[in-house]
This record gives structure tokens, sequence and C-alpha cells, in this order.
């Protein structure tokens, strides 16, 4: 029973570590209506640069972590600059990133995965400073961050840049013929965004104690399939820090699902495919029920129902 | 106000839909002029109020705001000089924010934008109060989602935030066109008493003849992307409806007028 409570708990703070990048998904899917892809490689890149620092250049843990939202950051700005500049389509430029960032994470690691045994990282730092169990450290560092984040969000959001970054998703036209430069906006959500990304990646680095080429595989997934189920979870919410929260809180039943789905047995690999599901049910489902009861209110006696 | 100088606009040039929008356009707006602007379809009337705004890159000629050449300034930096109010009610406001948020970002049109709040303490008031004089009772809705309005509020709307902060020139671009017409009544009187109180230098595209005749001091009809006949004054004032239909016969060489000239009489 233990043993099962614990996977519960290594579990819910993997969600709320993941949470992280999830508001970052939040930003360029919600908010700019852009479904980026960069998120894949800027998640495995944060993990990268976090391992090396520490592992190569004994670099502090939360320097590391500086360094990891840092080059999530300009992993952003690539994608940015390929859409905005260039006029490629976001999608197609988040794919561009993600690829080569394939080829600059193995450059950057030297080979496909960094172990972190004999280092310290934030989470031992911090269970040897307050004498909680490291996999409570986690669970507490994990919320703290994610706090943080949130509420650093919901102020920039409210300020006037921020204002006119939602607008920009939401009507660029009108916000072009209020003096918005929206393709500059564009660029500082999709920096802001994987620069989350990045932040998450260090954390799982660190938690996992190891950065691996293939950590991020499928985040992108993992980040809508979070989404959805935090709008699921609180959807009648409809204040912005209320919809920041359930992204964190979507993804931390993501992983509480998933845990029990392993538990109850099934293969680890079989779960890409199952967030792939859920996101694509969860898109699904509002577009068919329009579709079906347009169909079934359909009446050729032209009376109309109720 | 507004010195157009040998403006010209081809698209898609070079290729079977090279399509010549505007043709060495000159035109001169004196301040507080209200100038109705009127022609066929495809006669270059959105195309010289999109070329005004920036919103594409004209190919030759200057475009000057009150003494300021613009010509090769992008269209959000425009945005400082320039109002607008388009065709469409959905494109002149953002339906996922709120009414409040809406007009806060049209408070800031063509200023720097920081990071202090978006909506700083005064301005409700100030909201409430603009909003309370167009008698729609949004004033009681500020923080509604402007999806939640219909086309004619939305089109009320975006004509209060082109307006919020007073531009040195008003677009309209046949912003009634997609009303109903009791409401599209309501919004051009919203917008004849918004002009001549804050005296704005407004450029108006419209279809109805009729409304081109009524309102404003000066009247533009435009063919081919050129304008063809400019009247102003008292010569406007005694124009009729038959002689704008002659005069565009004239111009479109015989051609009779299209039917939503016909049906805008």
């Amino acid at each position: 029973m233990d043993g099962i409570l614990m996977a519960f708990q290594g579990a819910l703070s993997q969600g709320i570590l993941w949470g992280v990048m999830v508001l970052g998904v939040y930003i360029t899917f919600k908010l700019l209506d852009i479904a980026d892809l960069t998120v894949d490689g800027s998640f495995a890149l944060g993990g990268c640069v976090c391992a090396v620092m520490i592992v190569n250049y004994n670099m502090d843990p939360i320097a590391a972590l500086l360094m990891a939202t840092l080059s999530g950051v300009l992993a952003g700005a690539v994608t940015g600059i390929l859409h905005t500049v260039f006029d490629i389509p976001a999608i197609l430029a988040g794919i561009l990133t993600q690829i080569s960032l394939w080829s600059v994470n193995l450059r950057i690691m030297g080979k496909s995965n960094i172990p972190l045994l004999q280092t310290s990282t934030v989470f031992i730092g911090f269970s040897e400073m307050t004498g909680i169990e490291q996999s409570e450290s986690a669970l507490i560092i994990g919320l703290l961050v994610a706090a943080c984040m949130v509420l650093l969000l919901y102020w920039f959001f409210g300020t006037e840049v921020g204002s006119a970054l939602r607008a920009t998703g939401n009507n660029e036209n009108m916000v072009r013929a209020l003096g918005v430069d929206t393709k500059f906006m564009k660029l500082i959500g999709l920096m802001i965004s994987n620069g989350l990304v990045g932040l998450s990646g260090g954390l799982v680095c660190q938690s996992q104690k190891y950065a691996d080429i293939n950590m991020g595989t499928g985040a992108i997934v993992i980040g809508l399939a979070a989404i959805v189920i935090g709008e699921v979870l609180m959807g009648r919410l409809t204040s912005f820090h209320s919809k920041l929260i359930a992204a964190v809180a979507g993804s931390a039943v993501y992983f509480l699902i998933r845990a029990v789905v392993l538990q109850l047995g099934m293969n680890a690999n079989d779960m890409k495919m199952l967030s792939a599901v859920i996101v694509a049910i969860a898109l699904a489902v509002p577009v068919m029920s329009a579709k079906i009861s347009q169909s079934r209110g359909y009446d050729p006696e032209g009376k109309e129902k109720g | 106000m507004l010195t157009l100088k040998n403006v010209s606009k081809t698209f898609n040039k070079g290729t079977v839909n090279e399509k010549k929008a505007l043709n060495c356009l000159n035109l001169h707006l004196e301040e507080g002029d209200f100038v109705t602007v009127i022609g066929g379809n495809g006669a270059g009337k959105s195309t010289m109020l999109n070329m005004i705004a920036g919103v594409n890159p004209i190919d030759c000629g200057i475009v000057e705001i009150d003494g300021v050449n613009v010509s090769r300034d992008p269209e959000y930096k425009r945005a400082r000089y320039i109002g607008r109010v388009f065709q469409d009610p959905m494109m002149g406001t953002a339906a996922g924010m709120q009414i409040e948020e809406n007009l806060a970002l049209a408070l800031r049109r063509g200023k720097r934008r920081g990071l202090s709040w978006g909506i700083r303490g005064g301005e409700r008031e100030f909201y409430k109060n603009e909003l309370s004089k167009f008698e729609l009772g949004l004033q009681n809705r500020m923080t509604a989602k402007v999806g939640l309005l219909s086309g004619g509020q939305r089109q009320a709307l975006t004509l209060l935030m082109a307006t919020l902060e007073k531009p040195k020139l008003l677009l309209l671009d046949e912003h009634t066109a997609a009303l109903d017409p009791k409401t599209a009544e309501k919004v051009l009187e919203l917008t004849k008493k918004i002009i001549s109180e804050q005296k704005l230098t407004t450029l108006m595209v419209t279809h109805n003849m009729r409304d081109a005749l009524s309102i404003g001091n000066r009247l533009i009809m435009m063919n081919e992307g050129s304008i063809i006949f400019d009247a102003s004054g008292e010569e406007k004032k005694k124009l009729t409806v038959e002689d704008l239909m002659k005069k565009f016969g004239e111009a479109s060489g015989g051609k009779f007028a299209n039917d939503r000239m016909m049906l805008g009489t």
C-alpha cells in the first residue's frame, strides 16, 4: 500500500513540475492561438542545458535552472523569428525549431543522456536545508515554483503589454489598428512560453536525476491533454488566474491518471497513444455534438424543435 | 490634415490576377472635413482607406497625415493618428475580452505600452460615462465579454474605441453596411454626433447615396482607382441622387450603375 501511495505522490510532484510547462503551452495555445511544436525540443533543451551546467560546469542547481529557462527563451525566439519575420506558418516554424533542437541537444550533451548521480539538485538542497524528505521536497518546490509562475503570469497578462498580447491572439487586425506591433507580441509570447517550458525541463531533469535526448518527446501532447483536463475540471471558472491554476491542476491530474493506468498494468509506452486519444476526443466532442444536434434538429415539415 | 500625392497600388503585379486598385490618386483633406466616398465595387474605395491606414504598402506616391510623411510606416505606427471602423462588426473588437478591456486597449492607441496595469483606477468611470452616452445599456455590462454583444452593439463599441483617444483622422469603411436598417440608422446617428462633437476629420465610404449626400461637407466619387468627381460645400448641397447616377454613368463609359448602387438609393 505504501508503495502505491509513494507512486501517487511521485506522480503528483511530477505533474506539478510538468505543470510549469503546461503554463507555457497555455500561453501559445490558448492566448495566442498557436499550436507551438517547439515545446518538445525546448523541454529537452532545458533538461540538457541544466544537466550540462551542473555536471560539466559545477553550476549551482538554481543558476542551472535559470540557464535552462534562458535556453528555452532563445528556442522560442528562433520559432518566433521564423514565424514573424519570414512568415513561416507557426506550426511549421515550431517543427523546424524542434527538429533542429534534437541535434543541438545532442551537441550540448555530447551523448544521448547525462545522469546527475553525484551532484546536488534544488530538491536535495531543499531537503538538506529543511530536513524534509526528498520526495516531499519535490512536491513543495514544484508547488512553490508553479505558484510563483502563476502569479507572475497573472500580473504580466494584466499589464498594458500583456493585455495587448492577449488581444493579439483574439483579434490581430484590431490590435494592429490600435497601434500594437502584433509580430513583436507573438515573438514575446513564444519566448515567455518556451522559457517556462525550458524551466520545467530543468526541474524535471533535476527531479529524475538525469537528462535524456528523448525527455521532451510528446511534451506538446501532454501539455494539450493537461489543458483539456484542466478545462474539464474547472471549466466553470472563467477568471484568468483560475484558468492558469487549472492548467497546472490538469497536469497533476494527467500524471495521476497515468500512475493509475500504469498501476493497472498498462505498458508505459502506450501512454503517448492514450494522451493523443484524450486530446483528440476533447477537440472532437464539441464539434461532433454541434453537428449531431444540428442534424437531429432538422425537420422537413418546417417545424422547429425546441 | 490628410494629403495623398500620386498614390498607386497594384495587387498581384506581374501575374494574370494583376489588378490596378489605385491609379495616381491625389486627395487633400482640410482639418474638420467630413468626406463621404462613393463608387462601384472595385472602384478602390476600401483600398484607398487601407493604403492610408497602412494595411498594405503603397507602390508609389506619398501619404501625409497632419504634415507627417507616413508613406512607409507600418500600420501599427500610423495607428497613433488614425481611428478606424470596419465593415465587419467582428473586426473592430476582441470577442474574448471584456468591454472595459477592449476600451482600455483603445485608450492606449498609438501610445507606448508598458508594464503598468492594463486598466487604471479612474478609467472605469470614464468608460462608463462614455458608454452611457450611447444609450445601449452597455455601461452596466462593463465586464461582459464582447463576443456576447450583437453586431450593432459591437459596431457602436468599435466606434467609441476608434474615437476614445481623439484621432487626427477617422476612417469608416462601410461601417453600417452589415447591420439591419434600423441599427444602421442608429449607428450612423452616433457617428454623426461623435464627429460633430469632436470635429473629427473623417473619410466615410458608403454604398448608400442618400447618406453620402446628406452627411458631411464633401463628397468624392471613385472609379477605377481614381477620384472622378469631387463636390463640397454649396455644390454638394445641391446634388441629388439622380445627379450622382448620371455622373457615375458618364464616368463608367455609359455602363449602368451596379445593383448595389441602385439598391442604395
